[in-house]
């Protein structure tokens, strides 16, 4: 018997039913679309993690200063001002590990142009900041170290600081005063849109490193950075690159026995592997609870399937008597299940597709549709009516075909 | 003539706990091609169990059964389906259709199961119903066929096959009496035509149709007449 043949009476047995079979198939419907639509929600949070990983810059580790004692009183961390330029010149040159360094100095003020002003953070570092951070210039030029060594007032905007202060307007070569201080605006950055911590981190200006240190930063020495931003040669460089970075700043800050370093180090990918696989076990999580859904569904199949073999006893021992081998029953059967889950599997991967655009669309939350979990889904349905079909058809294909043509 | 069916000794018994009954009690007869049987008897006198049997729905406890030659007490169940889509034609008394499905699908479904392709099966099917008298018929379903008309459908699909003997049980058991004698007398056409026809039933005048009766009781032969 020709398995064309097969799915044709299987559709006619369905149709036989249209209201039963759909029934039956939207427990398979609502747990496929479920099933997408949570892997579409999840898919897109880890890709929004992997974007700000990206936003980062690659292979990044961070020193920051630690805290400071003074008179029995401990600062927070960063209390402590006693990471240098030094530093990040020994870090380039005796960490083999390392591919670039950049000291950063941070503070905060009021930015004025005209009659507009804005709060915002102010920024001081070198090219190689922007080099380690892979933050291009969308207008103008970047900070060069000519502006560095002269300690030059001129600055860069981040995009939130750009819209603020100039609106539509082209802010190169116009004066703002930052601190009250009047710095010629060199550029405009790129876009970087939300770090993984969920700051805006366009809103920033940045100076040229000896700028911020002579005239917006208050500190003791003219050369003492905030915290200094390391690029490691690759990711399997990082831990390398950091042990070298904390046994050298250990040597420098002669930092020995039980005593309480002034700086410490954070790689920031590892941090962000953590979200990562945080998101994806919550996604793997809801498509758990997707599953159960499909299960109970399948249950349901099961349940119509084996009233419908009762109630076709009379058909199958006609079959039977005709010449059906108990394979053509069993044959049968299983397809119209496997029809029944596949055809629900088809509605329902649409049906969460459209779910996760209008919740896309809506929440304004990225969502993934990848064609592997539609694969998946797809072969799921079919697996669930191959398991859930398998007993009622084993169930019509060892009926007795004498009892059967006698069954009213 | 050639034995198209030899019965050797056949007994029957079944089991329902502990208690046993033997339906068929060594039966012995044969029916050479071309003959039209009628199969008389009371019910309970095993003539049920016979026709099963016959049918190759239901295995002998003992004894031989020879179809056309093959012995087929030792077959499996997918060579007994085989058996039964080959070589034999089911008629019922409740006629047995497909609901729902065209009468020309209902004459088609042994090919189907025979592995044929649609158009030697669309073929075969329709050149069946023109012998039974129902051209013109094959797109309605069975509930807008009269009982005559579905009792010729269910023939049709019996002749389809070419099969060596044709069982019918009580194919007239369900008709007025009019549809009976043009039932009948299909069958006769039929038999005439060189099919074979094993028919049961418990009315003598349908049975006198038939060139041969045989009657049961208590799971023997008591009359073997032609």
């Amino acid at each position: 018997m020709d398995f064309l043949q097969t799915v044709k009476i299987a559709l006619r047995a369905l149709r036989t039913n249209k209201m039963r079979s759909f029934l039956t198939m939207l427990g398979i419907i609502i747990g496929i679309a479920s099933v997408i639509a949570m892997m579409a929600v999840g898919s897109g949070a880890s890709y929004v993690i992997s974007q700000q990983i990206a936003s980062i810059g690659s292979n990044i580790i961070l020193v920051i200063p630690g805290s400071t004692t003074s008179g029995g009183l401990r600062t927070g961390s960063g209390g402590a001002q006693t990471l240098t330029s030094d530093d990040v010149k020994a870090i380039m040159s005796e960490c083999p590990s390392v591919e670039l360094a950049a000291g950063t100095v941070r503070s905060s003020g009021q930015v004025v142009y005209g009659n507009m002003n804005w709060s915002t953070v102010i920024m001081g570092g070198g090219p190689e900041l922007f080099e380690i951070r892979e933050w291009g210039i969308a207008n103008g030029r970047g900070i060069t170290q000519q502006d560095v060594d002269g300690a030059i007032k001129v600055c860069l905007l981040g995009q939130t600081v750009a819209d603020n202060l100039f609106g539509s307007a082209d802010p190169v070569g116009n004066i703002v005063r930052i601190k009250k201080i009047p710095f010629t605006v060199i550029g405009v950055l790129e876009r970087k849109g939300q770090s993984p911590q969920g700051t805006d981190q366009d809103d920033t200006i940045f100076v040229p490193l000896r700028t911020a240190q002579r005239n917006l930063v208050r500190s003791q020495r003219t050369n003492n950075v905030g915290a200094l931003i390391v690029k490691a040669k690759s990711e399997d460089l990082l831990t390398k690159a950091e042990e070298e970075i904390n046994s050298l700043l250990n040597q420098r800050h002669r930092i020995t026995g039980g005593k309480e370093p002034d700086f410490s180090t954070r790689n920031l990918s590892e941090i962000l592997a953590v979200a990562e696989q945080s998101s994806k076990a919550m996604s793997l999580l809801l498509g758990a609870v997707a599953s159960i859904s499909l299960i109970v569904g399948g249950i349901g199949i099961m349940n119509i399937m084996l009233v419908s073999v009762t109630e076709r006893t009379r058909e199958i021992g006609i079959r039977m008597a005709i010449g059906a081998k108990k394979n053509d029953i069993l044959l049968q059967f299983m397809t119209e299940a496997v029809l029944l889950t596949m055809l629900g599997g088809l509605i329902g991967i649409a049906l969460g597709a459209g779910g996760a655009m209008v919740v896309s669309r809506m929440l304004e939350w990225p969502t993934l549709i990848s064609f592997q979990s539609i694969s998946i889904a797809f072969v799921f349905s079919g697996a669930v009516g191959i398991f859930f079909g398998f007993y009622p058809a084993r169930k019509a294909a060892g009926l007795n075909p004498i009892d059967a043509l006698r069954y009213e | 003539m050639s034995e198209v069916i030899a019965l050797t000794d056949i007994r029957r018994v079944f089991t329902m706990g502990d208690q046993q009954f033997e339906a068929l009690k060594g039966v012995s007869y044969s029916v050479n091609a071309g003959e039209f049987v009628a199969i008389m008897g009371a019910s309970g006198s095993g003539k049920s169990t016979c026709m099963n049997i016959l049918g190759c729905l239901d295995l002998p406890t003992s004894g031989q059964y020879l179809l056309d030659g093959l012995d087929v007490g030792a077959m499996n169940t997918n060579q007994l389906a085989d058996i039964r889509n080959k070589k034999l034609g089911f008629v019922f008394q409740g006629f047995n259709l497909l609901a729902r499905t065209p009468a020309v699908e209902n004459v088609e479904l042994p090919l189907v199961y025979a592995g044929l392709h649609s158009k030697e099966r669309r073929e075969k099917a329709l050149a069946a119903m023109q012998q039974v008298g129902l051209a013109g018929k094959e797109n309605n379903h069975p509930s807008q066929l009269s009982g005559g008309q579905q009792q010729r459908v269910a023939i049709a699909r019996a002749l389809v096959n070419n099969p060596a003997v044709i069982l019918a049980d009580e194919p007239t058991g369900n008709l007025d009496s009019t549809t009976t004698a043009e039932i009948m007398s299909l069958f006769s056409t039929l038999n005439k035509q060189g099919i074979t026809i094993i028919m049961v039933t418990h009315e003598h005048d349908v049975a006198a149709y038939a060139g041969r009766q045989i009657t049961f009781r208590d799971g023997n032969i008591i009359g073997d007449t032609k």
